[in-house]
């Protein structure tokens, strides 16, 4: 069991937003109830279409993708996808990005009072802000902010993460800004910013960016010894879940792994486990 | 139409049995325990090449046969046309691979003895043999078209008369058959046939002329559309497809997992055209 942010875990493995398409999808090889919980694509107040194709392309270990936040909207989401998560057995986290403090506050008092709703993640660091219209976080005092707005808005019992990117350079600063401003852990790690072939505004995910991440939530942790981290990027096996859990992070999230592996987060959450099992026994 | 339940797709390791050239194509035979289990041809795996590699490569299943020792067995057709198709199309027999499957939406069945249209275009004629299977055993009257560039992209034009009632072979070379493309004799082909559904795969364009013919001829059309695809299971949003909804609202369809056989009349072949 796994303690984040005044929640019980089953296992200290989480599906990454974006990754798990609506739950069902990898629903179908396997239980959700089987992981430490499940952070849906991130929802934003009205629908998003998303961007133009190609939305994805590959690069050596990694994977170039400009979807942009694509996603049904609030009400949508409440009816259809909520309801059916919520029965899972799962903790959902429910990601949020919005173009305004406004609408982030907005998603956090809807979200805050909808059962099956464990925590709200705020998006902190969607890589292609700017052509998504996504409010631009580019200092840490802007997520700051938006983070206080969710705070302020949220029934208590609800904790919130706090997504940060990689940017090593900011990446203590962000995340102490955001742990005072009311987020009761951070979660280090998103896509990195990077460009589709064409050039168009792109997140990089995948392998290729496991080094980056580990290096930003290893400073986080040895910084904020007090902060929960959770560890993001580029996580596709058991030994990388280590590697993060080792330098001091409470949980990983697991993500484009599952894009070539629907079955690698209850993989890593199996070899995690039977690790723990065999150092008991020993 | 009607789709009774089947059971989900796994993912699995998979097994390399054989690989034969066939033409232009490779014919890979697969070994994947439990994804035969719930085919129905329109049905398609995904496979990992190599582990540096994120984005799954997509196969129509072209054949599911019992292959004594191994239970049934998959046969996939690839074009070796990047390095992951290259890479696969010289893997060893015998080497391991990563498998999900059955995935997609497959193509609907007419509940009565209708006659039926299929039309293939180069590999991705590959779903339409085990469909003129399954529409012979429900008395369908079943006219194939087969077409390609050339006489090595077509797909078993052999064994394709002995699934149909009436063959119509295209190459664009006329090396084989009639020469042109599919838009030039589909209206012939459907007026002859009567067509009543008519099945298609291949490239959008010749899927758009398939649809439109269908429409014209007063015929449900089920096109089976090939994107690229990223993951191939509905998690990316990577694949979506301009369509018109039930409700006549336009909307994005994901191929993988929402189709990849999608109802020609919904599909907005023109926006989906303009995708490059």
């Amino acid at each position: 069991m796994t303690e984040l942010a005044g929640l019980t875990l089953a296992a200290p493995v989480l599906v990454a937003s974006g990754c798990g398409g609506t739950g069902r999808e990898l629903a179908a090889y396997g239980p959700l109830a089987d992981l430490g919980g499940f952070v849906t694509r991130s929802i934003t107040l009205n629908p998003r279409p998303g961007g133009p194709q190609p939305r994805i392309a590959e690069t050596p270990s990694g994977l170039v993708h400009a979807v942009g936040l694509q996603n049904p909207g609030l009400e949508p989401f409440l009816a259809t996808e909520l309801p059916w998560l919520a029965q899972q057995g799962t903790r959902v986290v429910v990601s949020i990005a919005g173009s305004s403090l406004g609408e982030y506050a907005e998603l956090a008092r809807r979200l805050g009072r909808s059962p099956g709703v464990s925590a709200i993640e705020v998006n902190l660091s969607s890589p292609d802000a700017p052509t998504t219209g996504v409010f631009d976080v580019r200092e840490p005092f802007h997520a700051a902010s938006v983070v206080a707005a969710v705070h302020r808005d949220l029934p208590r019992g609800v904790p919130v993460l706090a997504k940060l990117r990689t940017d090593v350079v900011r990446v203590v600063e962000s995340a102490r800004t955001v742990l005072d401003a009311g987020a009761d852990a951070v979660v280090v790690g998103n896509a990195l910013p990077a460009a589709m072939p064409d050039g168009r505004q792109a997140g990089l995910s995948g392998p290729a960016i496991l080094p980056v991440a580990l290096r930003c939530v290893a400073e986080v942790c040895a910084d904020l010894p007090d902060a929960q981290v959770v560890g993001a990027g580029g996580i596709t096996s058991v030994d990388d879940a280590r590697s993060f859990l080792a330098v001091g992070a409470t949980a990983v999230q697991v993500g484009a792994a599952l894009l070539h592996d629907p079955t690698a987060a209850a993989r890593i959450v199996a070899g995690l486990h039977a690790a723990t099992t065999d150092a008991t026994t020993d | 139409m009607t789709q009774a339940p089947r059971p989900g797709p796994v993912h699995v390791t998979g097994e390399l049995l054989a690989t034969k050239k066939v033409g232009a194509y490779h014919h890979l035979t697969l070994v994947a325990p439990g994804v035969a289990d719930g085919f129905r041809p329109g049905n398609f795996v995904a496979l990992s090449v190599s582990e540096s590699r994120l984005a799954r490569r997509s196969f129509w299943i072209h054949r599911v046969k019992p292959v004594g020792g191994y239970g049934a067995v998959l046969e996939l057709v690839v074009e070796a046309v990047g390095p992951g198709t290259t890479w696969l199309t010289r893997l060893a027999p015998g080497s391991r691979l990563e498998v999900t499957g059955p995935l997609g939406r497959p193509f609907a069945l007419p509940k009565e003895a209708v006659s039926c249209v299929l039309v293939g275009e180069g590999y991705a004629a590959a779903p339409l043999f085990p469909l003129a299977e399954r529409l012979r055993e429900r008395d369908c009257a079943v006219t194939l078209v087969v077409a390609g560039p050339d006489e090595a992209h077509l797909l078993s034009a052999l064994e394709a008369r002995r699934s149909a009632r009436s063959v119509t072979v295209v190459t664009a070379d006329g090396s084989v058959g009639r020469r042109g493309s599919v838009a030039d004799a589909i209206d012939e082909v459907l007026a002859r046939a009567g067509a009543e559904v008519v099945y298609a795969a291949g490239p959008v364009p010749t899927l758009h002329a398939v649809a439109a013919a269908a429409e014209a001829h007063g015929a449900w059309s089920q096109t089976a559309l090939e994107r690229p695809l990223a993951c191939a299971t509905g998690l990316c949003q990577g694949c979506v497809v301009p369509v018109v909804g039930e409700d006549g609202v336009s909307r994005t369809a994901r191929a993988c997992s929402d189709g990849p056989v999608l109802r020609g009349d919904r599909v907005r072949w023109a926006d989906l055209e303009a995708v490059r």
